[in-house]
């Protein structure tokens, strides 16, 4: 009874982000308590993407959409994206009819928002071709709502047009540093919060501009670090609750980081993006031998990683910074990439097909794209290129789980994006 | 403007006053993708719109007609934008209009355009809009303690509009209620910032890290509040590595049993970063948190360097936060030897 009046006293002083929190907390524990009671070969299948149910929902969608999406559209293009995305993420394409009425709608849509602009651009570049490639009229748009999603989509649509200059990228690097918080995060406005979806666009915008180094990187990092949670998830922002989403905004800010030279990284890959601050020291870890862990078993949020040893070594100049390298040349990921990975397998996949938010939500077209892309970052979060394939154990469940890589400037699938820079740079 | 009236109801094809107009049909091409299965109500609406946008008819019945495209979809940018050239040129009055988004807001506190279409407003209204917008932004936050668009809204009018006066109170009280809000902590911190009734963020320093320690003591799990007091060093790194309530601050949680030593642990190795000299009873604190694994590791650098309290702590997190066990093995590995 005294146990019972103490818990009632806990509740009555809870706030109510505290009850949110415990809320979901209780959820999540409940899914994964049930995973790591169930028997091995149980668990193997609930691990397992459910491709065919995904690829169904998602052409689905493609192909008719209900009066409930009515409030999407204004936003098509971002269907067009989310869903064209995914499917090339989960290494599909689209017959050859959706793919022509999509090149045509797109064409056809009036695009004086940026941000549809960046989502129409996308989804062309995934179906790729010529004839996608070269329908897309390439023109400069004013932003209609001035802030760091504004910066992002327009650097990012002119990046990958090959039409990025010093006029665009002028002033935009000192607005988006003034967009970075004390948190160490950065906002969509000067003295906003900071924000999952706004540190991913800030960064990639910076980088896109060659101006990384501008922000204040380490409180970066140390805030991004700080918003996995014990759901195993990604937040949005301090003291709210996971979301699948974040698992690409969040995720991908560490993708984007460990690309940076400076981080180890290879670049982008364009001639464009250099970082100029670079120390180009690097110096290999010792030889380890990996343990290869079970990667079938729970994370329970008490856990380590795979129980590899780590290999330290001291950094050969005073402005390097070094993420540890293995013999195989990966990097190690400063997040818990199989706690992210389990939760978007175990927690945010509907075996139905589709992703959610979080148990308990709905699944939409949104987050099944973002979960997937949040999904291929953790698989290839140990890579140091796209080229090579990633070990089993970077994988949480069958090796078959693996989705495509992707640019994590642009989020495309890495080989359109590939293709469709081939095809600009000859403008 | 009642939008109960039945009247209200009737479809424009249904009204003489609309019998010289052509709708103009939605163009997607032959085979859209994504198409969504309008209603014949959206459908005929947003057909009598894209003809009025089309001829750029700036009337009152167009005024009307986006007011039924925004009652069937909210999110619809080009709507909202031609009701603001025709509200320009009607000369409409603004306060009216403001009652109008007041309506549609209550069930969209999340839709971009809304709150474009009131920052609009509100900045033509001027300075006389200010008590009304910080009102209304209130009146979201009671029901929606964090809604983004909101606390931007209320930043935006207290910098462009004023009405500064109870805006730290305000503040005070929300994180009375829910001192994890850590959209009031960022407002608070915006405040102290940026306020032209307060001296700014040195001025105010002594006072918030009184305020941000109680804080923080109530609640040692809270990340809010640690962020926060960091953040009140900003760009001055001396102060926060000598002001001995941070340190004070640290050796108190870090001595708590049955408490979360994560962000305590946190900030005393980035303390040590910028240079702080620990003391004797920081150390034997950070030494007691240490599994006796580590520190049969680190025993031979035991005693005295900071780097070696550094690594220490790093190696405790690594236990203590294994959700971020690679991040503290990389901060293990940034410190200099």
């Amino acid at each position: 009874m005294e146990g019972e009046g103490a818990a009632t006293e806990r509740q009555r002083r809870a706030t109510a982000s505290q009850v949110d929190q415990w809320a979901v907390q209780d959820h999540v524990f409940k899914i994964y308590g049930a995973f790591a009671s169930i028997p091995r070969s149980a668990q193997s299948v609930i691990l397992e993407l459910q491709r065919d149910k995904h690829v169904e929902y998602l052409t689905r969608g493609l192909q008719q959409l209900g009066p409930s999406f009515v409030v999407l559209d204004a936003n098509r293009p971002w269907l067009c994206y989310w869903i064209l995305h995914s499917i090339a993420l989960l290494g599909e394409s689209v017959d050859d009819e959706l793919e022509d009425n999509a090149i045509d709608f797109l064409s056809r849509c009036q695009m004086p928002h940026l941000a549809t602009t960046y989502a129409a651009v996308n989804s062309l570049v995934t179906l790729g071709g010529n004839k996608a490639l070269s329908s897309i009229n390439r023109w400069m748009h004013d932003a209609g709502e001035i802030d760091v999603r504004a910066c992002y989509t327009a650097i990012s649509v002119a990046s990958i047009l090959n039409i990025l200059d010093d006029e665009l990228a002028k002033g935009v690097g000192n607005y988006i540093l003034s967009c970075q918080t004390y948190e160490g995060g950065i906002a969509g406005e000067p003295g906003s919060e900071a924000h999952g979806g706004y540190t991913f666009c800030g960064l990639a915008a910076m980088i896109l501009i060659n101006q990384a180094n501008r922000l204040d990187l380490a409180s970066l990092i140390d805030w991004v670090a700080f918003r996995q949670g014990v759901e195993c998830g990604f937040q949005g922002r301090t003291n709210k609750l996971v979301d699948g989403c974040y698992s690409f905004w969040q995720g991908g800010v560490f993708a984007l980081l460990q690309r940076l030279p400076a981080f180890g990284g290879e670049g982008f890959g364009t001639s464009d993006v250099e970082v100029e601050w670079v120390s180009d020291s690097t110096s290999e870890g010792d030889d380890e031998d990996r343990d290869s862990s079970d990667d079938n078993e729970a994370l329970h949020p008490e856990q380590d990683q795979e129980g590899h040893q780590s290999s330290s070594h001291s950094p050969e100049s005073s402005t390097a910074v070094h993420i540890q390298h293995s013999r195989h040349n990966q990097l190690e990921p400063l997040f818990h990439t199989m706690a992210l990975q389990q939760y978007i397998v175990l927690c945010s996949q509907e075996q139905e097909g589709g992703f959610r938010d979080k148990p308990g939500k709905a699944r939409d077209y949104y987050h099944t794209c973002y979960c997937l892309s949040g999904l291929s970052v953790c698989q290839y979060s140990r890579s140091k290129n796209e080229n090579s394939p990633p070990l089993p154990t970077s994988v949480l469940g069958p090796y078959s789980n693996l989705l495509e890589p992707i640019h994590p400037l642009y989020n495309v699938v890495s080989r359109q994006y590939h293709d469709a820079q081939d095809f600009f740079s000859k403008y | 403007m009642n939008w109960e009236e039945d009247e209200e109801k009737l479809l424009p094809s249904q009204r003489p006053e609309w019998s010289d107009v052509s709708p103009l049909p939605q163009d997607d091409g032959p085979n859209p993708v994504v198409p969504i299965a309008y209603k014949p109500e959206f459908a005929e609406t947003m057909d009598y719109f894209r003809a009025v946008y089309r001829a750029d008819e700036r009337s009152p019945r167009a005024l009307q007609l986006t007011h039924q495209a925004i009652l069937l979809n909210p999110g619809n940018y080009t709507v909202w934008h031609f009701r603001r050239l025709i509200l320009e040129t009607l000369s409409k009055d603004l306060q009216q209009e403001l009652d109008y988004v007041s309506k549609i807001a209550e069930k969209n506190s999340k839709n971009y355009q809304i709150w474009h279409h009131r920052r609009w407003l509100a900045e033509k209204l001027g300075p006389d809009a200010a008590g009304r917008e910080l009102k209304f932004t209130e009146k979201i936050l009671s029901g929606d303690a964090k809604n983004y668009h909101a606390w931007s809204h209320r930043q935006w009018v207290l910098q462009s509009l004023g009405g500064w006066d109870d805006e730290l109170e305000y503040c005070h009280q929300l994180l009375e209620e829910d001192i994890f809000n850590n959209s009031a902590w960022n407002q608070r911190y915006f405040i102290i910032t940026k306020s032209p009734l307060l001296g700014g963020l040195q001025a105010m320093r002594e006072s918030e890290v009184k305020y941000t320690v109680a804080a923080i003591l109530a609640n040692p799990e809270n990340e809010s509040p640690w962020r926060y007091l960091r953040g009140l060093y900003k760009d001055d790194p001396k102060s926060w590595i000598h002001d001995p309530q941070v340190s004070t601050l640290c050796l108190k949680v870090l001595t708590s049993s049955g408490t979360n030593h994560v962000f305590a642990l946190s900030t005393v190795l980035d303390l040590l970063s910028h240079g702080l000299q620990p003391s004797r009873e920081l150390r034997e604190a950070v030494d007691t948190l240490n599994p006796a694994s580590s520190r049969l590791d680190s025993q031979e650098n035991s005693s005295s360097t900071k780097d070696s309290l550094g690594n220490t702590i790093c190696s405790v997190l690594e236990h203590a936060d294994a959700m971020r066990v690679n991040y503290w093995r990389w901060r293990k590995s940034q410190l200099i030897v």
